[in-house]
């Protein structure tokens, strides 16, 4: 092993029932480097992770990491630790009613006689957080701390336990733009000290802001290992997907303009006290609306108070031009809405039902429980969706659980699509979903438009909405707080727009 | 093709609820040779296996209301054992009249037995109002009537045991006419089969699996959450009032006290031994009532080995320790880990 290599892993493999995860893949990391593990969904990055912490055992190969002659087992993610390995989740997994100083050092307290020296242990926390440069007080709660600080702080634990290599695994999913640029000086501080970073994540842009190097996996197979330099974006993106890569932006062009305007979705001064100021919103048969905004600026909450998800406290709704009541989503389902939530796993899947179940409950639901249907309808349904859609899956009974998260989606998408909707809401469809997948998304999104759905689509890349939607709504501080069209449908508009700043708001 | 078809059968959900059934049975076939024997005494069936069967009839019946209750909301009652005890001061109490000992009938019996089922069906209600409406922890809520309940029965009863000593109500616990075999088993059977009909003929069955697994996401998809999760309680007090009325003709009076007494935990036993997740979701209705019939079979096989009262409640909790375990996903993942080994070893071999 040359010196500045930390970590190097051969000849990997593991293969799971039926399923050959890994094949003979190889990875090295070297000291004082940023380096991104891309790859689609179920391309193997997760499992190369487990197998390298000790979650999952591997079958074939060997891992060496710098000082240890031979190569390392690790059984667990203790034994990972231990060799120098810690890895930092996408969810932090702290103790939230614990201080910050006590999350630090749980497990290694400092003890004075047999208990715990406090005073030696929050004064450890305070130099730590310094030297990072983390602007949390040892002594705070770690709830009381963002989302940001405590991935920051989950990270300032794993380098205080003498970590070599440094996992990261999706840690900006859940940031916004400034919590992200945090993390990264953060990051950057962390390389000049000559640790080994490894970079999960679905951000293109953000492997390219921060990291130096890139390995690819597809298919459980290594695709190559490349500088950052030596690989535009595209061509990323091309081996990622296994294949050319039409340009993303011409999806759009074969998309009708709209020659009539007939409102499918009116809401009229809807609003909920505490989420949504009261807001006017109209969408178009045939139409593809967006909503931007930053994350918690209020763009969920609309679309929620309109599908009845959470009951508006003010205004009227009108569908097809008739006042409706709706209390409960089972009433906007009625009036022909479909709403996928933001948060796949907690308000959209049924994680132990079957891709059949999960696709046929909200038309099930729509019938009654007194009108069930037939084992042959639901299998139909099913059959027809998962073709449709290209779901991958082993059969339709199997639990949805065990799809890849692009493949949940689509069988959340699939669930919608079967009650025939008039109008659609897509809340963050593509979040944390490979870059195929999300360009089929987008894809259909225009389709149904094309044939005579109305849409309201949520994303956070910008970019995903200008290829998508005819027309924007802005949302700032749980208000809407006007629209954009036409001209203004660019990066530096919308961008402009969620900033604000020309009015006096 | 043999391994295939091994694993098949392994991997149904009913096999380890049906394996643990056997070995209790087993172990009958080798220490009490007699076990099996059935017999005609005085025109009725006869024998340990159908005391089995009879004996288990209140512990099904409940255990069906259970395994609804417990895949809706992911608790359980505890209400059950104290509920049979409300219905059957009910239905002696109006069979009786308020006296304390009867030989003839002051009511209709249909009056009294719709009577008893609403009661509890009433009762069933209030835990489903608490646990679905008032979002009190099921283990909580239920709890109000676990120690309330016979206090009522106590109440209705004017605090006497109330006996009904006519032959047309020990039909319920003991035998209709010249039928060899005890009334307690074809209620059970039907009180199983029409629940399956139910779930299976409407879309209930689907409704409580998704409400089990995840409440927000099934009223994002138009279930009404809150409701189904009532109806499961209301479903588990008729069927505790059923049971009631069983226990109640047995003895044919309403002994408040002892009703049902501690049956509430054999019947979260059985839907545990059923194989299925306390904390809800999927469900199997027929595990459940396998897991009544184990219970039942283990309750006999120990005082067939001459094992006294007092000291059966030891032996049965080290059986159910093993059972148990050996259902966990601990030990379950455990075996699949080295199924798992021998798979990638046959593979890597076949190279």
């Amino acid at each position: 092993m040359s010196n500045d290599v930390v970590l190097s892993m051969k000849d990997i493999s593991k293969t799971f029932p039926g399923v050959k995860a890994l094949q003979h893949v190889d990875f090295t990391l070297r000291k004082g480097e940023i380096h991104a593990l891309m790859g689609e969904n179920g391309a193997g990055k997760s499992t190369l992770i487990k197998v390298l912490t000790g979650v999952h055992s591997l079958d074939g190969g060997e891992i060496r990491i710098a000082g240890s002659d031979a190569p390392i087992i690790n059984k667990s993610p203790q034994d990972a630790q231990s060799h120098g390995i810690s890895t930092v989740y996408q969810e932090v997994n702290l103790c939230p009613n614990l201080s910050v100083a006590e999350n630090l050092f749980i497990g290694r307290e400092p003890r004075k006689l047999g208990f715990i020296d406090w005073h030696t242990m929050n004064k450890k926390s305070t130099e730590l957080l310094k030297s990072l440069d983390i602007d949390a007080r040892a002594t705070d709660k770690l709830e009381e701390c963002s989302l940001a600080k405590q991935q920051m702080i989950a990270i300032a634990r794993a380098v205080d336990m003498k970590c070599q290599v440094l996992i990261l695994d999706e840690p900006t999913s859940s940031l916004d733009d400034e919590e992200v640029e945090k993390l990264f000086v953060l990051m950057r501080r962390l390389r000049k000290e000559g640790v080994g970073i490894i970079f999960v994540t679905h951000f293109l842009e953000q492997v390219y802001a921060v990291c130096d190097r890139i390995t690819v996996l597809r298919n459980g197979t290594l695709v190559g290992e490349y500088p950052v330099k030596e690989l535009p974006r595209v061509e990323l993106v091309a081996k990622m997907m296994g294949k050319n890569f039409d340009d993303l932006a011409d999806i759009k062009g074969d998309h009708k303009a709209l020659e009539k305007f007939e409102p499918v979705i009116e809401a009229e001064q809807v609003g909920r006290k505490g989420s949504i100021k009261p807001f006017d919103f109209v969408v178009n048969k045939g139409e593809v609306v967006g909503l931007t905004g930053l994350l918690g600026s209020g763009r969920s909450e609309l679309v929620r108070a309109i599908y009845g998800a959470d009951k508006p406290d003010t205004g009227k709704i009108k569908v097809n031009g008739k006042e409706v009541k709706i209390n409960s989503p089972l009433d906007a389902m009625k009036q022909g809405m479909a709403y996928l939530p933001e948060d796949r796993k907690k308000d959209g899947i049924l994680a132990d039902l079957s891709v059949r179940e999960n696709i046929i409950i909200a038309l099930q639901a729509k019938r009654g429980m007194f009108h069930p249907m037939s084992r042959k309808e639901m299998e139909e349904a099913a059959d027809k969706y998962i073709d449709m859609l290209q779901i991958k899956t082993a059969s339709r009974e199997t639990p949805i659980k065990s799809l890849s998260g692009g493949n949940q989606q689509k069988v959340i998408i699939g669930r919608w699509l079967l009650t025939n909707p008039d109008y659609l809401i897509l809340d963050e469809p593509t979040r944390g979903i490979d870059i195929g997948t999300k360009t089929e998304i987008q894809k259909l999104v225009l389709d149904l438009a094309d044939q005579g759905m109305a849409v309201t689509f949520i994303s956070s890349e910008v970019e995903e909405m200008l290829r998508t939607c005819s027309r924007m709504g802005v949302l700032r501080d749980g208000k809407k707080v006007g629209e954009i069209s036409g001209d203004q449908l660019t990066q530096e508009g919308v961008m402009k727009a969620i900033a604000g700043g020309d009015s006096n708001e | 093709m043999n391994k295939d078809s091994i694993k098949k059968i392994t991997s149904m959900r009913l096999f380890l609820p049906i394996v643990c059934l056997i070995a209790v049975l087993l172990v009958n076939l080798i220490t009490t040779p007699g076990f099996f024997k059935i017999s005609i005494n005085n025109g009725v069936l006869y024998g340990y296996i159908v005391d089995v069967v009879n004996r288990a009839s209140e512990l099904v019946i409940l255990a069906v209301g259970m395994t609804l209750v417990t895949a809706a909301s992911g608790g359980q009652d505890i209400s059950v054992g104290a509920v049979m005890a409300v219905a059957a001061a009910v239905c002696c109490q109006i069979l009786s009249g308020g006296e304390v000992s009867v030989t003839e009938l002051a009511a209709p019996m249909a009056l009294a037995i719709i009577a008893a089922i609403l009661a509890s069906a009433l009762c069933g209600a209030f835990n489903g109002f608490l646990v679905a409406k008032m979002n009190i922890q099921p283990m909580v809520a239920t709890l109000i009537l676990y120690t309330a309940g016979r206090g009522i029965g106590q109440l209705i009863t004017a605090g006497q045991i109330t006996y009904v000593r006519v032959d047309s109500y020990k039909v319920f616990g003991g035998y209709i006419g010249k039928i060899p075999v005890p009334t307690p088993i074809f209620l059970a059977i039907i009180v199983v089969i029409i629940v399956n009909l139910i779930l299976k003929k409407t879309a209930l069955g689907l409704y409580i699996e998704s409400v089990g697994i995840n409440g927000t996401a099934s009223r994002l998809v138009g279930l009404n959450s809150t409701l189904i999760k009532f109806l499961t309680y209301v479903i588990c007090g008729v069927l505790a009032g059923i049971a009631g009325i069983i226990a109640s003709s047995r003895i044919y009076s309403a002994d408040v006290n002892n009703i049902g007494l501690n049956l509430e935990m054999d019947a979260i036993l059985a839907v545990a031994l059923g194989g299925n997740v306390l904390g809800g979701g999927k469900f199997s209705l027929m595990g459940s009532v396998i897991g009544a019939y184990t219970i039942q079979a283990l309750t006999t096989t120990l005082y067939a080995m001459n094992v006294k009262a007092d000291q059966l409640p030891v032996y049965k909790a080290i059986v159910v320790v093993i059972i148990v375990t050996l259902q966990s996903p601990v030990f379950q993942s455990f075996i699949a880990k080295q199924r798992a080994k021998k798979a990638a070893a046959a593979v890597e071999g076949g190279k």
